[in-house]
């Protein structure tokens, strides 16, 4: 079960707030802030390859507004969902309390769901999805992996097709060497 | 002292050179516009002759100086200075939890940005804490925001002026961006901070209206009697948004 079939890659936003934008900032507010953090963010995706995994870490940012969470994370996710020739799953770490409603809101806002982690070690999965999305995500979370043959015992023949949709969505991953199905918390739990 | 900047705007754009400005002589309004950073404020508008900065050096109930905004910049920089002192204001005047900075720094922050985003002209924004003993039995912030720019209708008409026909008008401008969250940018995203900022404002049982052109809508609690719009006012040029939060009341 050691296989690592994805190797995350850590994004510090605080990081990247300042080297992309001034180090004179130290909160994630306006548009155009969130748009250069954004695009500094695919910049270094674009060097990742045709499948990747990002950590995007929030821990040091203290302020984060509505206009910021729709550039960092909403858009974010559409344009890589959008993007037929690339695969990129994404967990948000470090999204607080005081963060949390700014991501909900634009997450709901633009039919989005996303993996965060909302405390140390603990992960949601947040915004629009189903019932059945929700119960396989959280069967997949609690196990970590999910053998291909596993899957018709797990799951309730909805459940599975909305395990399908989660992989689809960005918001689990299928490795296409074994089948073997992954929580994105455990392919990023050596980085935390 | 918003209000007084915005004025002096116009009569500016109106004569050649900067009109003149009287300031009061009372002690008590002279400590409080120094306390607002009035006179820092009023030097890009007006002409007038500076006094000696009184009433300051003791504690104070300004959340947020007078400040101008007509950039992003300006929006960080609003940001940072409420991160320095209104967490003790909102929590000792108003009861609320120590998180609440970063709700009200949220509401600054879009607030500020509908200035440069919508209006396309500078304006002014500040906060302070008032003791409404008289009025509502317990403290307020208030938060005050102004520009000069081109108002909501102004903003809105290339877009969606069309489809309210005859009915286009100050009013059902505000309607469309305060309660559909209508915006001139086709991006989805977008239009969301004053709906964002209502829910919080009602969440913390406050008040919000805006005022722009001849209208004026607002989203009041049950404490207040403002009715939620009113038409046929006097024009204001761009918009002002003021935003009260309540203390809050004990359980």
């Amino acid at each position: 079960m050691s296989e690592r079939p994805i190797d995350p890659i850590a994004i510090d936003i605080g990081e990247v707030l300042q080297k992309s934008v001034t180090s004179l900032y130290s909160s994630l507010v306006t548009r155009p802030t969130g748009r250069a953090v954004r695009m500094a963010i695919e910049t270094q995706l674009h060097g990742a390859g045709t499948l990747s995994l990002s950590l995007i870490d929030f821990s040091e940012v203290v302020i984060i507004d509505f206009s910021c969470a729709d550039e960092v994370v909403a858009k974010l996710l559409q344009q890589f969902l959008a993007d037929e020739a690339r695969d990129a799953f994404f967990v948000f770490r470090g999204v607080h309390e005081p963060h949390r409603d700014q991501i909900e809101v634009v997450l709901a806002r633009q039919g989005l769901a996303a993996v965060l982690e909302t405390e140390p070690d603990r992960f949601e999965l947040v915004g629009v999805h189903s019932g059945d999305e929700g119960s396989a995500w959280r069967t997949l979370e609690e196990r970590g992996t999910v053998e291909p043959e596993e899957v018709e015992g797990l799951f309730t023949g909805d459940q599975r097709a909305a395990l399908d949709s989660l992989v689809g969505r960005g918001l689990a991953f299928r490795s296409p060497q074994s089948g073997r199905i992954h929580a994105l918390s455990q392919l990023v739990a050596h980085l935390l | 002292m918003l209000a007084l900047l915005v004025a002096g705007t116009v009569a500016a754009r109106a004569q050649e050179g900067r009109p003149k400005l009287q300031l009061p002589e009372n002690a008590d309004v002279g400590g409080y516009l120094a306390r607002m950073g009035f006179q820092a404020a009023a030097r890009e508008v007006f002409d007038f002759e500076a006094t000696p900065r009184r009433g300051g050096g003791g504690p104070s109930d300004v959340l947020l100086e007078i400040m101008s905004v007509a950039a992003n910049s300006d929006v960080h920089e609003v940001i940072d200075r409420v991160q320095s002192g209104a967490g003790a204001i909102l929590s000792s005047k108003l009861g609320y939890p120590a998180t609440a900075v970063v709700q009200f720094s949220v509401i600054l922050s879009e607030v500020c940005q509908n200035i440069i985003e919508h209006a396309e002209a500078p304006g002014w924004v500040a906060a302070q804490a008032y003791n409404w003993t008289k009025r509502l039995g317990r403290y307020v912030v208030v938060i005050s925001v102004m520009d000069v720019g081109r108002g909501f209708r102004g903003s809105l008409t290339d877009e969606h002026s069309a489809r309210y026909g005859d009915r286009w008008a100050d009013a059902t401008a505000l309607e469309a961006a305060f309660l559909h969250g209508l915006t001139r940018f086709p991006d989805s995203g977008r239009g969301q901070g004053i709906q964002q900022i209502r829910r919080q404002v009602r969440r913390w049982d406050g008040a919000i209206t805006i005022r722009s052109g001849t209208a004026r809508i607002g989203q009041v609690p049950e404490w207040d009697d403002t009715p939620p719009l009113v038409d046929g006012m006097s024009p204001l040029p761009g918009s002002q948004i003021s935003i009260i939060l309540p203390a809050r009341l004990a359980e």
